[in-house]
């Protein structure tokens, strides 16, 4: 505890305050007899403006504000997996058992446990040299996940002792260390990072391995990378928080953490009850074990939802450094720009575009770059993908968010409206969207999953853009004036977006293993060269567009992938039927000729 | 703490501005006195060392800047709870409207209302039969919900709002209860859903709060939350079902339009302010299922968006916050068609987890994916055979347009207290869709091919036609 300034007036959640000249900036502080936690955001003199995250209503003019000493910061350490936390980082599990249903204020309660116990494993020994970032213990955190205890980024030195192996609580000191100056420097097991900054690391590497999804269109056609970025922007129920949700459940990520910020309390809700029970698909254990969730909801104040972004990343970039590859989706960062809007617009900051503050840019990109495949500064790899969502009012993606967003990512999920209303979802559009990654994470691919990943995807797309340009005159004149060949691209391309890129996230098509969706499009594109060939030997398209197989086709993603060979006997009818459907031709057309 | 201070520096709109007052609170209540002795609700909106600035919800008029005094209550707004509001008629601001006197007893509460903790919801799964099939097939209403209803003037929101209410199988229930908060309603809709909210006997279940149309505009800002904290004490202190119809938001959002411009704030899309989203979210958000506790809260807001603009701030801030929308339809409408249910860019975000095997039927999902989709189609064919003729078209999109005009004259349209059984509505589907080519039925699985769709009903021979 330190000076204590006074409140000189209240506006929604800013505050000003005088007797702050011994403050510092980004100061934590607790404000008024109910000590609710804010922000210092700008000193002027002896007067302070402070941001609150807690609702103000009832503050009066005269009370105190006591600083902590500290910037806003987050607890690191075991505990954090399976856990929910608010925008500042306060246990919403812990909040309920404390204080009931409803969120109240001035609560203080530790971030983290400082009692659970955990069992430790100690890396090291007595007279180790260690230094900053380097795992000193580990900590079987959840049964999926190791926890590795590191050096502070910035401590090094000599292990003077350090926890036998064993059950320890997680206030206690795992290392003690002698630094070059013959400091003692400690390793805690819970350790705290301020979280407007983003963690060191040693170097940044090109993202060139994908972060498979599960999801056909995403992996298939426009993939992101291990350590890239991706902004899904979208109207209002295109399916931007279903598609987090997914990308949540069944990336292959070590590390899921998930914002919720300015968004709706049941669809946290719905992640704490379903993710318990839903299993990883690779490890079979359940997902929550792996999962951080950060819930500031649409009725929680607007600063701690500002706040939030940043609690999620330095989570994220913990779990980093212990080597892991971190998924991070926050729901929605459009209510992040709208909080720095409506901060800005309280200390009357002279707005740039559509209200938002001048700055918006700039803290667009410092988010997106925390995100990216590095080595760390204990030498291993470690990566953040993050998956933006974007809430683009009116659904119109030229507004200031979605298109400074559009500056720092490189992986372009589009959602459109025309889509979702014909229940086509993922609405995800094919002509709308961009994968800068595509070259990257190709070479993994085609070692991977299919040598001829690239030129299907190719392919795919070509046949849909093409399809793009002829629906447009299907809509002018009917289908039935158009050649044979064009109703062909028309035909697969609707295979392709009936039987291929849509995918239920509700039913047993939620996940698709990476193999079984080339497997499909394989099948689709093979079937298009074939009867084009077909075609333009003078074969006409209604028997090949009649054939019981394509029915076959356009469902066979109900199929699981365990049976591949399922998926071998279609393709193995489909040419064979086709065959046939070529030598009725012939013959006929033999007939015919001996008639005439 | 209730200190009395004579005489304000100025009034201006609906605000009274005094100097610095010590200890004044942010958000406190304050009682504004006139110098005939009449009296009037105001609440602190900010507070400084120099300048206090109280909104009064009643308006300014005839207040003198020398015979006003203001009377600090040390709260913020409240409201007087108990079991006894039931059956009773308040005004937009809490005051008794019948003859009942005022709610002794119970409990009192600040209408703001804590955000629930989200581990402190049980999600929402429990089906709620409407009896209206669009919404039980397509946009299942689920106990707990927001969904609210995207209208235009003169379209019958009224009237649907008052069948979901009454026909909702949770009516039965005797723990079941309406709040009714009118936001600048004429006095014709008020008397409308009163009159049909309590035939029948329901009336006992019925709590209404209204603020009309001719009632001060700043009042508006109370009514939802009183409405709000009244619906919460029933459902969670007394385990009651509880539905709040909440009409009209947009009168509610031009309340606060106002309210923002009178302070000179600065303000964002058509002048509304930058925080109507997180506004909104504080009245939409305050619904839901406790883990630890019995009763629920539905909300059904109803708006009508300015010039049917769905992407008017006040319908579009709403549909982000919200769990789906059922938007109304003039061109249903015009033909007549009740309820003019638009399903296309209707939605119910929750009706997944809380349709199919062991809540509605097994077949619902996969069923109602597909009627999307067919209809969906339905609308570019009418378009196409706008431009080449209904007579050029193919056997699959002949066969579309037959479904459109069923499904809307068949499976859309019902009478406005016709109650249909969830199975009825279900069956109506899959007949719908036999009559299509399985071509077209993509968003079946196979085995519901072979389940529903009977061989040989005209949908062989149509060639697959290739459309989105
Ligand atoms: N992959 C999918 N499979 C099935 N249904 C989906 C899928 N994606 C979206 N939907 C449907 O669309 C609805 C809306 O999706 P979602 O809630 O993700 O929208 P949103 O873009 O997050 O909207 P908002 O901005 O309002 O939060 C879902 O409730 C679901 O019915
Ligand atoms: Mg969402």
């Amino acid at each position: 505890m330190r000076a204590a300034g006074r409140i000189v007036s209240v506006n929604g959640p800013v505050l000003r305050a005088s007797g702050m000249r011994e403050f510092s900036m980004r100061e934590m502080v607790h404000a008024g007899k109910l000590s609710l936690l804010g922000e210092i955001i700008r000193l002027d003199g002896d007067e302070a403006v402070i941001q609150v995250f807690e609702e103000t209503a009832g503050l009066r003019t005269g009370e105190p504000v006591v600083g902590a000493g500290a910037p806003l910061s987050m607890s690191l350490g075991p505990g954090l997996l399976g856990s929910i936390f608010d925008g500042i980082g306060r246990p919403l599990r812990k909040l309920l058992e404390k204080e009931g249903s409803f969120v109240s204020r001035g609560v203080n309660i530790p971030q983290l446990d400082p009692d659970a116990s955990w069992d430790v494993t100690p890396l090291g020994k007595v007279g180790d040299v260690v230094t900053g970032g380097t795992p000193i213990a580990t900590v079987r955190e959840t049964s999926l996940v190791e926890h590795r205890i590191l050096t502070p980024p910035g401590v090094e030195g000599e292990i003077l002792s350090i926890l036998p192996a064993g059950f320890h609580r997680g206030s206690e000191t795992v290392a003690r260390l002698r630094d070059g100056r013959g400091r003692e420097r400690v390793v805690p097991m819970i350790s705290s990072w301020p979280v407007r900054t983003a963690r060191p690391v040693a170097e940044r590497l090109l993202p060139d391995e994908p972060l498979l999804t599960g999801q056909r269109v995403i992996d298939g056609l426009f993939p992101l990378s291990k350590g890239g970025v991706s902004a899904i922007p979208g109207g209002f129920g295109t399916g931007k928080t279903v598609t987090q949700h997914q990308l949540a459940k069944w990336s292959d990520a070590h590390i899921v953490v998930y914002i919720g910020c300015g968004e709706r309390g049941n669809e946290m809700t719905q992640v704490l009850e379903e993710f318990p029970v839903l299993e990883d698909p690779r490890s079979g254990k359940p997902l929550m074990e792996r999962t951080v969730l950060i819930a500031n909801t649409s009725n929680m104040p607007v600063a701690a939802r500002e706040a939030s972004i940043y609690t999620g990343i330095t989570i994220a970039e913990y779990y980093r450094d212990m080597g892991y590859d971190v998924a991070l989706m926050a729901d929605s960062t459009s209510r992040w720009a709208e909080a720095l809007r409506e901060i800005s617009g309280r200390l009357g900051e002279i707005p740039a575009e559509e209200g938002f503050p001048a700055y918006l840019p700039t803290r667009i990109a410092e988010f997106y770059e925390r995100a990216g495949k590095v080595t760390t500064l204990g030498g291993t790899r470690g990566s953040i993908s993050i998956i933006g969502a974007v809430s683009p009012p009116g659904g119109d993606f030229t507004e200031p968010v979605t298109r400074h967003t559009k500056r720092f990512i490189r992986c372009f999920w589009a959602l459109d409206q025309q889509l979702a209303r014909s229940r086509h979802f993922p609405a995800i559009s094919w002509t709308d969207s961009y994968s800068e990654y595509g070259d990257e994470v190709k070479t993994w691919y085609e070692a991977n999953v299919d040598a001829a990943w690239t030129s299907l995807r190719d392919r795919a797309r070509a046949l849909l853009a093409e399809d793009d340009s002829i629906q447009q005159i299907i809509r002018l004149v009917g289908e039935d004036v158009l050649p044979d060949d064009q109703k062909l691209t028309a035909l697969t391309a609707s295979l392709l977006k009936n039987g291929y890129l849509q995918q239920g996230a509700f039913g047993p098509d939620s996940y698709c293993p990476p193999r079984k969706g080339i497997a499909i499009l394989d099948i689709m594109i093979g079937f298009h060269e074939r009867a084009k060939g077909m075609i333009a030997r003078g074969c006409p398209l209604s028997p090949l567009r009649k054939m019981d197989e394509l029915v076959e086709l356009a469902h066979l993603r109900e199929l699981p992938w365990d049976k591949p060979e399922a998926f071998d006997d279609l393709k193995r009818r489909l040419v064979k039927r086709m065959m046939e459907i070529d030598r009725e031709r012939l013959a006929t057309r033999a007939t015919g000729s001996v008639r005439l | 703490m209730s200190t009395e201070y004579v005489g304000v520096n100025s009034i201006s709109g609906p605000f009274l501005m005094l100097g610095g007052i010590p200890h004044a609170g942010y958000d406190e209540i304050v009682e504004v006195r006139s110098q005939d002795g009449t009296s009037r609700t105001g609440r602190v909106v900010l507070v400084s060392e120099k300048a206090t600035l109280v909104q009064v919800f009643a308006g300014t008029e005839g207040l003198s800047p020398a015979g006003t005094s203001v009377r600090f209550t040390g709260r913020e707004l409240e409201i007087a709870l108990s079991p006894a509001m039931l059956g009773r008629t308040f005004s937009g601001l809490g005051e008794p409207l019948d003859d009942c006197g005022p709610v002794l007893g119970g409990v009192r509460r600040p209408v703001g209302g804590a955000a629930i903790n989200p581990m402190g919801r049980e999600y929402p799964r429990d089906f709620i039969s409407t009896g209206v099939s669009s919404i039980d097939v397509l946009l299942t209403l689920i106990r707990g919900q927001k969904l609210p209803i995207f209208s235009g003037n003169g379209l019958p929101h009224n009237a649907l709002a008052v069948q979901i209410a009454t026909q909702s199988k949770l009516a039965g229930a005797e723990n079941f209860a309406v709040v009714f908060a009118g936001i600048g309603i004429k006095h014709d809709d008020a008397a409308y859903f009163r009159d049909r909210l309590t035939a029948g006997g329901h009336g006992g279940n019925l709590v209404l709060f209204l603020n009309l149309a001719d009632d001060p505009p700043v009042e508006r800002i109370a009514t939802p939350r009183l409405a709000l904290t009244t619906a919460e004490y029933l459902a969670f202190d007394l385990g009651m079902h509880v539905l709040v119809i909440m009409t009209d938001m947009t009168s509610y959002c031009e309340a606060l339009r106002e309210l923002s411009v009178a302070k000179g704030e600065v303000p964002s899309r058509k002048g509304y302010p930058s925080y109507l989203y997180s506004d909104l979210a504080s009245l939409y958000e305050r619904a839901g299922v406790l883990r630890n506790g019995r009763g629920s809260v539905t909300q059904i807001p109803i708006l009508t968006m300015p010039n049917d603009d769905i992407t008017h701030p006040i319908p579009d801030l709403t549909g982000f916050i919200t769990e789906g929308q059922i938007v109304l339809s003039r061109d249903l409408e015009a033909r007549r068609i009740y309820p003019p249910v638009e399903i296309l860019p209707s939605l119910s975000r929750l009706m997944k987890d809380g349709i199919g095997k062991g809540y509605t039927r097994d077949d619902h999902p996969n069923l109602a994916g597909q009627l999307f989709a067919s209809y969906s189609r339905v609308h570019e064919v009418r378009a196409l055979a706008s431009v080449v003729g209904a007579d050029e078209l193919g056997k699959a999109d002949q066969a579309s347009l037959a479904f459109g005009d069923a499904f809307e004259r068949g499976f859309l349209s019902q009478g406005a207290a016709e109650n249909r059984e969830i199975g009825q509505s279900l069956d109506m589907g899959w007949e719908l869709l036999s009559k299509l080519p399985v071509q077209e039925l993509s968003h079946l699985s196979m085995e519901d091919l072979e389940r529903f769709i009977k061989k040989g009903s005209g949908a062989d021979d149509a060639g697959a036609q290739a459309r989105p």
